[in-house]
């Protein structure tokens, strides 16, 4: 496990599930592909395919229609992979938490799937992409 | 002795383990640039390493409804094409050896990969895949019309000859018929490698990276490194056939490799300075204007032959 873990570490290819996001942090995910942050110097790559990547970016609250969907995606990821709770509403579904539309927060729904995931918090309302990468940065150094 | 000089000759130096290093550095090189003339810093060195090697620890999921051995053994079948295509241009670029027909060798060598990708993404069966493959299919039927004429042209100045050791020998590049077929053959190149603007089967943005949607794990490492060996082969191939190869000597060899580069750079160079085109939009390129462009080139090259004018 230990030295799958270490490449993974070294090359972290990202996949953004949106569940239900008011788009704000899935703005700020897509600016860390930007020159000024520039996530490829770490090996950080946006993929188009569950299958490619090592990281779920979950954006937004898990609504009861994104859920059995949100499910299959990680499924479909293959492990060892690492899910990423992006914005305060996936963290702990923010001021949605009574809302008769919410499945629950994204830690919850994994542990749910899979009670032995990997999961990383990012909080922030959006979350500035400064954060995204040092939460990215500590939650991998932990790992 | 002679089995153990070409298992040595597959497996290590022209062979498995030289390309797969060159083609790492190489995909590296493609992805630094890229990043450079995007204003960006870009990946390490060892990226393209990190990510086989990760590759490699990853799950393998298979589709329920995939046929199994087909998608196994694709990536195989395409890498081993590839891993052939190499070795055999290598050999001949460092030890001047010959075979029969091997231009044609060649060819065969270079269809095999996109094959491999169009069996192995067909038998994963998911609809994204599927939409990937037709426009591979469509694309490889495009440029290899295109492909073949400018080897021809080149065929056609060097008089009638077949092996890539009497090719490399000679630059077509010097005269118009040849300029015109080096410029056709480096676009096809382009879509071989499956660069924008001709990355159409494997769109990541509209079909979720098309054709290989489905791999996961050690069989997309497998897609990578092919794809970083295409890199080392497909430029030494246009180097050879119409750059005039990489001579003997120790100076003509560093010339050679400078060459090499300079095809690298140009392909990197298109790759980040145009859009992505539709399928229709390529195939009409290639057929109507790359192939108009070839007939001239074809008349000219036979003119050129007949009355003894080598620039034409």
């Amino acid at each position: 496990m230990s030295w799958k873990l270490k490449f993974l570490k070294k090359s972290v290819w990202v996949f953004h599930v949106n569940t239900g996001a008011c788009n704000n942090c899935d703005i700020e995910v897509v600016d860390l592909l930007t020159p000024k942050f520039d996530v490829e110097r770490f090996g950080i790559k946006l993929v188009g395919s569950p299958r490619h990547a090592d990281a779920l970016l979950v954006t937004g609250v898990v609504t009861k229609q994104a859920l059995p969907r949100l499910i299959e995606v990680y499924r479909q990821t293959p492990k060892p992979c690492v899910v990423f709770a992006i914005g305060a509403c996936a963290c702990g579904t923010g001021i949605f938490q009574r809302g008769y539309h919410v499945a629950g927060p994204v830690d919850k729904v994994i542990k749910e799937e899979d009670p032995n995931a990997i999961i990383a918090y990012v909080p922030g309302c959006p979350p500035k992409p400064e954060a995204m990468i040092s939460g990215v940065v500590k939650a991998l150094s932990v790992l | 002795m002679e089995v153990m000089n070409n298992i040595f000759w597959i497996l290590i130096f022209p062979g498995f383990l030289f390309t797969v290093a060159v083609g790492l550095v190489v995909s590296w090189v493609v992805r630094k640039v890229t990043a450079l003339v995007q204003w960006r810093v870009g990946p390490p060195v060892l990226q393209p390493l990190y990510d086989i090697l990760k590759l490699t620890g990853k799950e393998i999921l298979i589709p329920q409804q995939a046929n199994r051995t087909v998608f196994i053994f694709a990536p195989i079948v395409g890498m081993a094409g590839v891993l052939l295509l190499s070795t055999m241009l290598w050999h001949i670029t460092i030890w001047q050896s010959q075979y029969v027909g091997d231009v044609i060798v060649a060819i065969y060598l270079m269809v095999l990969p996109s094959l491999a990708l169009i069996l192995g993404s067909s038998a994963s069966a998911s609809p994204h895949a599927a939409l990937g493959t037709s426009r591979e299919m469509k694309l490889v039927m495009s440029y290899e019309l295109p492909l073949v004429l400018a080897l021809i042209v080149v065929i056609i100045k060097s008089g009638g000859e077949l092996s890539l050791a009497a090719l490399a020998s000679q630059a077509p590049i010097a005269s118009i018929s040849g300029f015109l077929a080096f410029f056709v053959s480096l676009l096809c190149i382009q879509a071989k490698l499956g660069f924008v603007p001709f990355d159409i089967a494997e769109s990541e943005t509209e079909i979720a990276s098309g054709v290989l949607i489905e791999y996961s794990g050690v069989l997309l490492a497998i897609w990578k490194i092919m794809q970083a060996m295409m890199l080392v082969a497909l430029p030494l191939f246009l180097v050879m056939v119409f750059l005039g190869g990489f001579g003997t000597t120790g100076a003509s060899f560093a010339g050679g490799i400078g060459k090499y580069l300079l095809v690298v750079v140009l392909i990197i160079l298109i790759k980040n300075t145009n859009p992505r085109v539709r399928i229709d939009q390529a195939m009409k390129f290639f057929w109507v204007f790359c192939g108009l462009a070839l007939a001239i080139a074809v008349v000219l090259a036979m003119l050129g032959n007949t009355y003894d004018i080598s620039w034409l």
